[in-house]
């Protein structure tokens, strides 16, 4: 007997799958998911033969922009986005880590005026392997292990 | 530029047009009409008597007026109001304004929300853009050149927010950097890793007697940095410069950010090594270049 999905197919929107087991719940916060107005369905630690375990995103009848998903790279860099049209995959991409990042996470420098004034965080890109990030505000470099637990404070 | 916000935003070209413009400016620290009818608007969040005065003065030598506040407790931030509201309001009133602010990328803050120039004059422990030109232009001017220098940075080298952007502003020369500094006060990895980047030559040497430099630039070291007063106590003494220092440092010239404490003795002040009275003085034609260039002097 064939099993079951544990959740359906979409007939046509986004798909993000391969989102680091645990991570779907900020993924969704990233993306400001709880505005949307679109069916969205979200698995969590689904077997998966690749990784073990993964999250699921699917948001139906709306074509996430390549800026959106990009903002969730840091969350889940080895997501994969499917754009679905009639039930096909009609495009398939990588997350990619933007060269700006912007109200992703808060900086890990307790003095830096991100954490006492009404402004959004802001981070450049210096490398991806390993990653480090630099606060355009206090310039305060944030490691690969930095950004985890900032993100982790996020949950 | 449209503001002076951090020694990062400035490249050996940048650097070299202030400093240049800073010995025209020498020609002018009697008073010049340049900045005639133009209003500094100097928001102290927190005090620094040195910078501001400093400022002011160099505002009214190049004709221009001064308004602002020394403190938070007198302003409206006192009463809550945010940075960017101030700053939006300050920009009402003044064609210019400088900020010293304890919060680390205040300044970047005020620049992306202000339409006149900002000038930082320090965010908490990041930048002091200033006091690092002020430093290059007292080198410059006594050793007429900085490539080729070895220089020596000492004292608290892990949290010294002037070392770090000195160090960062020498990057753009050639020049071989020696570090001294008590254990655990070391130079951070991550400015390390951009001497490392730019080829800048650097050595950690363990005694003021290793230091092998013509210029020699002082810190404070803070007992607070230390775990117990007993600790700060057995290190204080190995890194104060005194007359017998000078049999082996020569004829380098000692640069000092100032205040100091017991870092440097008096005794050296007479000396043609020390460099700390006339470094606080470069901050006049240092600031009056910057100020009269963000308002669109040319020479």
């Amino acid at each position: 007997m064939k099993r079951e999905l544990k959740i359906s197919a979409i007939k046509n929107g986004t798909v993000i799958d391969h989102i680091t087991p645990g991570k779907a719940f900020e993924v969704a916060r990233i993306l400001g998911l709880e505005d949307f107005s679109a069916p969205i369905s979200i698995a969590v630690n689904v077997s998966s033969g690749k990784s073990g375990t993964k999250d699921i995103i699917k948001v139906e009848n709306r074509e996430l922009s390549k800026d959106e998903v990009n903002r969730i790279s840091l969350v889940a860099p080895n997501a994969t986005v499917n754009i679905v049209k009639g039930y096909e995959v009609a495009k398939k991409k990588k997350v990619e880590i933007p060269s700006e990042i912007v109200d992703i996470l808060p900086c890990s420098n307790a003095n830096c005026i991100t954490h006492f004034e009404p402004v959004k965080t802001k981070f450049q890109l210096e490398g991806t392997s390993p990653m480090r990030i630099r606060c355009y505000y206090c310039e305060r470099v944030l490691t690969e292990e930095d950004i985890k637990r900032e993100i982790a404070k996020e949950d | 530029m449209q503001d002076v916000i951090s020694i990062k935003d400035f490249d050996r070209a940048d650097i070299e047009k202030v400093l240049e413009n800073a010995k025209i400016m020498e020609g002018y620290t009697k008073g010049t009409g340049i900045l005639e009818a133009k209003i500094l608007a100097t928001l102290f969040f927190e005090p620094s008597t040195r910078t501001r005065l400093s400022f002011e003065s160099a505002m009214n030598r190049l004709g221009g007026t001064v308004i602002g506040f020394s403190e938070s407790g007198s302003s409206s931030v006192a009463k809550g109001e945010t940075l960017q509201d101030t700053v939006r309001i300050a920009e009402q009133y003044a064609d210019i304004i400088v900020v010293r602010h304890p919060r680390d990328g205040a300044a970047r803050l005020a620049a992306e929300v202000a339409q006149v120039p900002i000038i930082n004059a320090g965010d908490g422990v990041n930048q002091h853009p200033t006091q690092t030109l002020l430093d290059l232009y007292t080198i410059k001017k006594a050793l007429n050149t900085i490539d080729g220098l070895r220089i020596g940075l000492m004292g608290d080298l892990k949290y010294g927010r002037t070392v770090h952007s000195l160090a960062y502003a020498l990057s753009w020369y050639d020049v071989a950097l020696q570090f001294l500094s008590p254990p655990g006060l070391e130079m951070p990895v991550h400015i390390r890793e951009d001497l490392t980047e730019k080829e800048i030559s650097f050595q950690q040497v363990e005694e003021l007697e290793d230091l092998k430099v013509d210029v020699l630039y002082v810190t404070r070291i803070q007992k607070e940095r230390f775990p117990d007063v007993e600790e700060y106590e057995k290190v204080k003494g190995s890194y104060q410069i005194t007359k017998e220092s000078l049999e082996f440092l020569g004829g380098a010239k000692i640069l000092h950010p100032l205040p100091r404490v017991d870092e440097i003795d008096p005794e050296i002040d007479s000396t043609h090594n020390a460099l700390y009275f006339q470094q606080a003085g470069s901050g006049i034609p240092v600031r009056m270049a910057l100020l009269a260039s963000l308002l669109g002097w040319e020479p």
